[in-house]
């Protein structure tokens, strides 16, 4: 495979294409918007927190097909987990996209997000994968903009 | 007339495409293993092998600070640097090298006028004109000029093709108007404005006119005189030379009437502590150590425009634009933006269903490069209710190939989306 197909693999296509989770949520109890103000992405991604876990997870904005799929797979990752262990998530998951192409890590760990590690070859793009995540860490904490700048 | 250089004279009456890109190093380089497609000349031209050694043969042989030294290599830079005026002064047609002004580049050439033409004309409830697609650079000085002094900006409005709507501006006016700052070419749409018309409407109510002309410079010819502006501003790494300078043109009698920009050396007559007093034009807005390199690398790259002829360049350009808009247009899913009957350089674009940002990328591994994003005109993002665009520009050096390379990529692009 090459660096672009490893890239926009094909659950990536699928996920942007018809993206999961993807509207508002009614009862959300939180939310927070996402903007990267180099290429104009924006998500909004909408939490129903209830006893600490995380009960339901939306996600809304437009945006390339990276951020796109990464919030598709992301809310389908975070919910029914405890705030605490999203959390975890976001950590380890932003320290994969940014850690270096040749740096060995053990993508098995990472389940279904492991399709994102094609990121690391294209610097320009790590935002990209991680503009979702950030948009959920802000509303985790109690929601506001944030941006990858 | 001015006397012909040696590099205007051997003009030839035809462009001769390959000899021109022979004259530029970076277009024989392989990127990521291929040829390079270099379609981003907007935000950015390549500098030819003229510009290059000129810089090249400063430092090596020529290098000392200017206007100040008594010895021989101070004099030398000092009349390198005054010639380069002098070619600028040629190349826009000015009536005196008292007008021409190097700065930093078209940013700097904009916040210069709004700073010091601001002190001197704008105060509370005055108003300044400028357009729907504007570059920030010549939207945030004003908006920070009409902050400070409590003014008004008034925007001309544009239609869906991308064209400025002149009937709007009649309206614009006031007796409060102070100054209409209009871009020339629009470097995220191509559109090429009626600058003459704009001028004529804005003299008929007495009103100043600037000109960002930092898309304009590289593609067609200039005559400030002819367009009767009163200000114009470029970049020379928009027109083959170096970056970090600029020019700004000013009438001398409005130049005379507005106060300098910087302090510092070089532009003053007299200091003592209680008072200073000024030097004349144009060293009063260059103060300090200007970049010297680079005015005389612009020098270079401008007698190399002038060597191919503008009107050659032109004529060569607007076929080939026309090409590429055939081509992008007839790909199913891809709508251009920005359609105005009057286009240079710039074609900007959207394609469904995949975002620009991936569009890039894909280009990128395939050597092509293009800019995707808002292209600093978020305003015009905005008008056309869109996040952003793929943008492919052209200079003299590009060819049709370069127009079917980057179609290839995108029917690529088009099979992997659309599955
Ligand atoms: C129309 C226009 N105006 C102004 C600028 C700013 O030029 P610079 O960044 O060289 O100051 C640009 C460059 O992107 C431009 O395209």
């Amino acid at each position: 495979m090459n660096e672009l197909q490893e890239l926009y693999q094909q659950i990536i296509l699928d996920h942007n294409r018809n993206p999961k989770n993807f509207g508002p949520l009614d009862d959300a109890t939180q939310q927070a918007n996402g903007y990267n103000p180099l290429c104009g992405d924006k998500v909004k991604v909408y939490l129903m927190v209830k006893d600490g876990i995380v009960e339901d997870i939306r996600f809304e904005g437009s945006g390339c097909a990276i951020s796109k799929a990464s919030a598709s797979v992301m809310t389908t990752v975070i919910k029914g987990k405890t705030v605490e262990e999203a959390k975890e998530m976001f950590e380890s998951f932003q320290q994969m996209i940014t850690s270096s192409p040749q740096e060995d890590v053990d993508l098995d760990a990472f389940g279904k997000l492991a399709v994102f590690a094609g990121v690391r070859e294209f610097p320009s793009r790590v935002k990209c994968a991680g503009l979702p995540w950030h948009a959920l860490t802000s509303a985790l904490d109690g929601g506001e903009e944030v941006s990858t700048e | 007339m001015s006397v012909p250089t040696t590099s205007a004279a051997q003009k030839s009456a035809v462009f001769d495409a390959a000899k021109v890109r022979a004259d530029f190093p970076i277009l024989q380089e392989l990127v990521r293993g291929k040829p390079l497609v270099y379609l981003d000349s907007a935000a950015s031209t390549q500098k030819p092998r003229q510009v290059i050694e000129t810089i090249d043969r400063y430092y090596r042989a020529e290098n000392a600070n200017i206007h100040r030294g008594v010895y021989y290599l101070s004099e030398l830079a000092t009349s390198k640097y005054e010639a380069a005026r002098e070619t600028v002064r040629r190349f826009l047609n000015a009536a005196s090298t008292k007008e021409i002004i190097f700065t930093s580049g078209t940013t700097d050439s904009i916040n210069l006028v709004a700073h010091s033409f601001g002190r001197a004309f704008v105060n509370e409830g005055d108003e300044i004109i400028i357009s729907a697609m504007e570059h920030h650079s010549n939207i945030v000085p004003w908006q920070m000029l009409a902050e400070d002094r409590g003014a008004k900006i008034k925007v001309i409005p544009m239609n869906d093709a991308g064209e400025l709507q002149l009937d709007a501006l009649e309206g614009l006016f006031s007796s409060r108007t102070r100054l209409v700052a209009i871009v020339s070419v629009s470097n995220s749409l191509g559109t090429v404005n009626p600058v003459e018309d704009i001028i004529e409407m804005a003299h008929s109510q007495q009103v100043p006119v600037l000109l960002d002309a930092a898309q304009a410079v590289a593609h067609a010819p200039l005559d400030v005189q002819a367009l009767d502006c009163d200000f114009l501003a470029f970049s020379a790494h928009k027109i083959f030379g170096p970056t970090g300078v600029g020019v700004l043109y000013g009438k001398q009698e409005l130049l005379e009437q507005i106060p300098p920009y910087k302090g510092g050396g070089d532009m003053i007559r007299e200091v003592t502590f209680e008072k200073t007093t000024y030097s004349e034009l144009p060293s009063r807005f260059e103060a300090g150590t200007p970049n010297i390199a680079g005015v005389i690398g612009l020098g270079a790259a401008l007698d190399y425009v002038e060597s191919i002829g503008r009107e050659q360049i032109s004529t060569y350009e607007a076929d080939l634009l026309a090409y590429g808009e055939a081509k992008l247009a007839a790909i199913d899913g891809v709508r251009i933006i920005g359609t105005a009957s009057q286009k240079a350089g710039a074609i900007s674009f959207v394609l469904e269903d995949v975002h620009p940002h991936d569009v890039g990328t894909f280009l990128d591994r395939q050597g092509v490069a293009i800019r995707v994003g808002h292209h600093c005109t978020q305003p015009v993002m905005d008008r056309f209710n869109i996040p952003a665009t793929s943008r492919a520009s052209i200079a003299l050096y590009n060819e049709k190939s370069d127009y079917d390379a980057l179609v290839e990529g995108l029917d690529e692009i088009i099979k992997v989306f659309r599955g």
